[in-house]
């Protein structure tokens, strides 16, 4: 697409002259953390006595290579990612699936739809009884908290996204006789994949979420790090617990980034990305 | 519909009325036709009924009374937009059609690449439809519509949205493309001096509900030379169609 003929400047947005440029893309964000790390060492000095409520950064750094704690974490933590993974899965396969039914005819998704706003709102808290009966209290159980958190995305953007083919375009199909299985895989699935990517990427972020919050009410086998966190935390391990937490964020984010990548890869060619 | 007898005429529109559920009456008493070698172009006011006739004589939509006759399968469509898939680059946009009529792989490349050469969009084939103007896009539609070899090619204001020389040249190229591929056409515009210079005959349609209120026949030969648009003749019969339309819009 580099070559000069491409016409649109669209193409070249992300040019050097165009666009914040490397500093302002990462100038910000990076004071911000300046500011923040400066916060917490101002804060832990006024603490005092209680100021192991709040360890210092370095501290917090620490755990992350000390021998007794970060291959705790880090098991966690790969737990959790497979959890996570496994949960974001099976979210996109029902996700698509449900959203794939509901776009086929109007009643279909009438049916359909409150439910999945339902799945949305039902407080996980409430029913983890019945998913412990159902699935016991070891990985399944994680995955299925895992994947009613993370499924909503899936059936919105997907249905957005089959829902937003042209009128126009439907006909040029229709005027050739084509099926409604040509129409869905052809017209309607290619027209949706930028929005299933975008839903992919809010998903997998909260797929992270759900799988450590399956951790913290199903923690037989092999739990991940929401266990260790509850653990922590009961005993007041607080510069471990913040390393656990700074980890599992930013593997949410690096979780986040790297579908956005894979979006990017898939659809970015014709279609901006965010 | 379709009949099996070859005749002359490809289109015949009798007594044709639409009357959508919502009750606005689009047409009514509605009688065209188009014969082989014909260029009949539509002009109207916007919201007449110029799109529903293209959409009925497409199959798009059913006349709600009359009868419609078309003698032809191999119907091109354009549409008002170039409805280009922007994940398909040009080559694969213009072999969509033969796609959807599982025409095997090289069979429809060759004849993508044939349409292709035809609107002069070689070197493109690779282009997405981002990367083109208005113009290039609505010429990659154009050849996705010849990869049909239609015998009536249908034009839903195709190119109404293009700029004053963009269209003009279009307008050649289309009257060239008439004069090789010897497709009938219905071509639907508001331009009265775009009716007058690509078509053999011009209806003029008023509004609510939709009727023909005039036919004038073009005199000037095809194909046709771009200085025709100059002389006072081609003057003198965009006035009368513009006063038509003036008349049939009072």
């Amino acid at each position: 697409m580099a070559d000069s003929t491409g016409i649109a400047p669209r193409l070249r947005r992300r040019g050097r002259n165009f666009g914040p440029g490397k500093i302002g893309l990462w100038g910000p964000p990076t004071a911000l953390l300046a500011l923040i790390i400066v916060g917490a060492y101002i804060a832990n000095a006024l603490l005092g006595t209680r100021a192991f409520l709040l360890p210092t950064p370095h501290v917090v750094l620490g755990k992350l290579v000390d021998p007794k704690t970060a291959p705790d974490i880090f098991e966690s933590l790969g737990n959790t990612a497979l959890v996570a993974l496994v949960g974001l899965l099976i979210a996109a396969v029902i996700g698509i699936v449900w959203a794939i039914a509901m776009s086929q005819a109007r009643w279909v998704e009438r049916t359909l739809f409150p439910y999945a706003v339902m799945l949305q709102a039902i407080p996980i808290l409430a029913i983890t009884p019945l998913i412990g009966f159902s699935f016991g209290y070891d990985f399944p159980s994680r995955v299925v908290v895992c994947v009613m958190i993370a499924l909503f995305p899936m059936v919105s953007n997907t249905l957005f996204g089959l829902q937003s083919v042209d009128r126009a375009h439907r006909e040029l199909f229709r005027l050739q006789g084509a099926s409604r299985w040509t129409i869905l895989t052809k017209l309607e699935l290619r027209q949706a994949t930028p929005a299933i990517f975008a839903g992919l990427r809010i998903s997998a972020g909260l797929s992270v979420v759900g799988a450590i919050v399956g951790d913290f009410f199903f923690q037989r086998g092999n739990p991940g790090i929401g266990a260790l966190i509850a653990k922590y935390s009961a005993r007041l391990n607080s510069a471990e617990l913040f390393a656990s937490v700074l980890v599992a964020s930013l593997f949410g984010v690096v979780i986040f980034l790297i579908f956005g990548w894979i979006g990017r890869r898939a659809v970015g060619k014709w279609y901006d990305f965010g | 519909m379709p009949t099996t007898t070859k005749t002359d005429t490809l289109l015949d529109f009798t007594d044709v009325q639409m009357t959508f559920p919502d009750g606005t009456v689009a047409l009514s008493g509605v009688n065209l036709t188009v014969n082989r070698g014909e260029f009949v172009t539509v002009v109207g006011p916007s919201g007449c009924g110029k799109s529903t006739l293209l959409r009925i004589a497409s199959g798009l939509e059913t006349a709600s009374h009359g009868t419609v006759e078309l003698d032809t399968d191999r119907i091109g469509y354009v549409f008002q937009d170039a409805t280009l898939l922007p994940w398909r680059s040009v080559q694969a946009n213009v072999e969509l059609l033969a796609e959807l009529h599982k025409t095997p792989q090289a069979q429809r490349a060759a004849k993508a690449k044939e349409a292709i050469d035809l609107v002069g969009l070689t070197g493109f084939e690779k282009h997405l439809p981002r990367a083109l103007s208005g113009g290039m896009r609505m010429r990659t539609s154009l050849a996705r519509s010849l990869t049909l070899d239609p015998e009536l090619f249908l034009f839903d204001e195709p190119f109404g949205a293009l700029d004053e020389i963009t269209r003009e040249r279009l307008n050649d190229e289309l009257l060239r493309l008439f004069a090789e591929k010897q497709f009938a056409g219905l071509f639907i515009t508001h331009s009265v001096s775009e009716a007058v210079y690509l078509s053999t005959k011009v209806i003029v349609m008023s509004g609510r509900p939709g009727t023909i209120v005039d036919t004038f026949e073009v005199p000037f030969d095809m194909p046709r030379d771009p200085e025709v648009r100059f002389t006072p003749e081609f003057a003198a019969l965009v006035g009368k169609v513009s006063h038509a339309l003036r008349e049939g819009h009072n």
